[in-house]
């Protein structure tokens, strides 16, 4: 993993051409953190990836077996998978500054 | 099964001090079996069957173990299948783990009976956005106990969670309601803890589980160690409180109930011998009861090895099976020395009936000796165990621990049966009788040989100190160690005491002596008599002569006079006829 740390910040103000951001977004049904996560997660996007990111919401109830996979543990997850290095943030996504920090956003 | 009884006889106990007879008898808590010897004994039963319980510990206590031997006799005896979630080790890694214990994990979980789920939690891999709950969790392990009905569920160490996310709270209330819906689900989960400095574990979970904590404790005295269980809480259930010693051994985890709280074992009036006829006259005639306890001590080279090798040579002859512990000597020495007093044990080895177990006390810590002897002993039943000495047991363990392991061992042995005998060594004071190892009020029998130093020679005096349930001889016996085998001479008491060895001889000789002498006068009184009666006899004789003679002398003038007068006679009547023819 420290590999990947010493990555992000190597490609951190480069290579335009891997910009686009792959997000998957785990929640657990429709339960309030979920709800709140999916908004948060949506403004911020917009705001700030506009055209450049593909998310994908996954309720985990309706495939179980992920659970396992993807070694979940705290939902709601946010897996960002490009660029890379790969990222997981939980909670609701209310906190906006980690968000970006954790997108790798917080310089812009 | 025991436990039962016992659980039925506390209830009846409380019944019977509560002031309310109306009300309805108590369900028993439902227990799962942990299928871990010794443990489904202190626990009445297992586990609280459907509830969580803590197994805390620090680390290589043996928390991991103790929670897979759980999930894998549930699956293979007790036909529960259990999931087990490890946030330390990964699937791979428990497998070869517990393979060793000829668990194959990987096979269990192809059968559907036990599935691993190895929960990866790192901390510098996340950040925290807001609000979360352990929902991922949740599902993750419903869908785990949904996909193979699982009934038992193992958590190792969730508290890994508090090092990989941050947010207490959530994570207190969140634990808080994993084990209700844990409870709910009715599975038998077992959670593991590392130790805290001050609290049962380091994150206070034995807050969450209030129904069954279990301590797990491995401690190291003189470089020994020794691994120690202990039910710190079981709601609802009587429970063990001691600490009890436990085992990690190739057969896994098992558990040593000291005394097994029971003091019950059926008793045998049937005695056997003790291999030395006159010691089995001292004890009431017909040696020891079946089944007893046997102390044999003494000082250096009083022969208690020789007394126990000469037990175990009568047991073998009668066809019964021994095994011999021995601490201080290797089993060939032993054979050897024997055979020097005419006790060959090397037959009864090779007719199978004699087994020896030899090992330095030191090899092993207690607990690990009295396993080795309870399964020798399962594995081979016998009638008659000894145990030689029991005082180098002292090195690896102190007095009350060697009482303990003792206590437990006689328990053990006394219910199937089996006649133990130890001997133990007593230091060289002769006036304590105390053993070091204060077993003597153990025991049913305490044979004490004791060196008796007189006439600058020292011999051994041999005392039954004490006999439970047989009138036993007050006296002490001169115990003799001969090519012949072991004998007891009866001691003689002379003016200045017991006498003992060549003053015992000096006795011996003085009496036969006496008797020689007593013998010779009598013979010579006979001899005189007999003179007496010849000389009178031939008074007598002589006398009858005389008579006889006289007899003949009066019987001889008789003869002649009657002769004369027949003469004359006829002379008469001859001149009478001459008369008549001249006429």
């Amino acid at each position: 993993m420290l590999e990947g740390i010493h990555q992000n910040q190597d490609w951190d103000d480069s290579d335009e051409a891997d910009n686009h951001f792959e997000l998957s977004l785990y929640i657990a049904g429709a339960s309030s953190n979920s709800i709140r996560a999916v908004a948060n997660l949506r403004e911020i996007c917009e705001q700030h990836l506009k055209d450049r990111y593909t998310l994908r919401v996954i309720d985990v109830h309706q495939e179980k077996s992920l659970a396992s996979r993807e070694q979940l543990v705290a939902l709601p997850l946010l897996v960002k998978s490009r660029p890379y290095p790969e990222r997981r943030m939980i909670g609701d996504m209310s906190d906006t500054q980690k968000v970006l920090k954790g997108l790798g956003l917080s310089g812009e | 099964m025991p436990q039962e009884s016992i659980n039925k006889d506390n209830q009846e106990l409380t019944m019977s001090l509560e002031p309310s007879e109306s009300r309805k008898q108590p369900i028993t808590l439902p227990k799962s079996g942990t299928g871990i010897r010794g443990l489904d004994e202190i626990t009445a039963g297992g586990l609280p069957a459907g509830r969580p319980t803590l197994i805390c510990g620090a680390a290589g206590s043996g928390k991991t173990l103790f929670s897979m031997e759980f999930l894998v006799h549930g699956a293979t005896q007790f036909n529960e299948p259990g999931v087990f979630m490890a946030f330390e080790e990964k699937a791979e890694e428990l497998a070869v783990n517990v393979a060793s214990l000829g668990f194959d994990l990987n096979e269990l979980q192809r059968e559907g009976k036990i599935r691993i789920d190895h929960v990866h939690v790192e901390r510098s891999e996340i950040e925290e956005t807001g609000e979360y709950n352990l929902d991922g969790l949740f599902i993750r392990l419903a869908y785990a106990i949904d996909s193979i009905g699982a009934k038992r569920v193992v958590l190792d160490t969730i508290e890994s969670l508090f090092a990989g996310l941050t947010n207490q709270a959530v994570l207190r209330s969140e634990l808080r309601r994993l084990f209700e819906w844990l409870k709910e689900k009715g599975v038998t989960t077992i959670i593991t803890g590392e130790k805290g400095e001050a609290s049962l574990t380091r994150q206070g979970l034995e807050e969450y589980v209030s129904d069954c904590v279990i301590l797990l404790d491995h401690r190291v005295e003189n470089k020994i160690s020794t691994r120690i269980l202990r039910i710190v809480k079981y709601r609802g259930s009587i429970h063990g409180t001691n600490e009890y010693p436990f085992l990690i051994d190739e057969e896994g985890i098992s558990v040593l109930p000291v005394t097994s709280l029971q003091l019950n074992h059926s008793v045998s009036s049937e005695r056997m011998s003790s291999g030395i006829p006159a010691l089995d006259k001292m004890l009431g005639g017909e040696g020891f009861f079946r089944a007893s306890s046997i102390l044999v001590s003494g000082t250096a080279g009083t022969g208690k090895t020789s007394i126990a090798g000469s037990f175990v040579d009568k047991t073998c002859s009668d066809g019964k099976r021994a095994i011999y512990f021995a601490f201080e000597e290797s089993p060939r020495q032993i054979v050897r020395n024997m055979q020097s007093i005419n006790i060959d044990l090397q037959s009864h080895i090779d007719a199978g009936l004699l087994q020896f177990s030899a090992a330095r006390p030191t090899l092993n810590g207690l607990e690990m000796h009295l396993l080795n002897i309870v399964k020798l002993v399962e594995k081979f039943n016998p009638s008659v165990v000894v145990l030689d000495p029991i005082s180098n047991l002292i090195t690896v363990g102190s007095n009350s621990e060697v009482k303990s392991v003792l206590t437990r061992l006689i328990d053990f042995l006394q219910g199937l049966g089996i006649t133990v005998m130890f001997t133990a060594l007593t230091l060289n004071d002769n006036r304590t009788e105390q053993t070091d190892d204060g077993v003597s009020s153990l025991v049913d029998v305490w044979i004490l040989v004791r060196d008796i130093e007189s006439n600058g020679e020292r011999n051994r005096g041999l005392y039954v100190m004490k006999s439970r349930g047989m009138k036993h001889s007050n006296q002490v016996r001169e115990f003799v160690i001969t090519d012949q085998g072991l004998k007891l001479v009866e001691v003689f008491l002379g003016p200045e005491g017991v006498l003992t060895g060549s003053a015992r001889e000096t006795q011996q000789l003085l009496e036969k002596t006496s008797e020689a002498l007593r013998d010779h006068a009598v013979s010579r009184k006979d001899r005189e008599i007999e003179r007496k009666r010849f000389v009178l006899e031939s008074k007598i004789a002589s006398l009858k002569e005389e008579f006889e003679s006289l007899q003949e002398e009066l019987n001889k003038s008789y003869i002649e006079d009657e002769l004369k007068k027949s003469i004359m006679d006829d002379n008469r009547r001859e001149l009478t006829r001459k008369r008549d023819d001249l006429l």
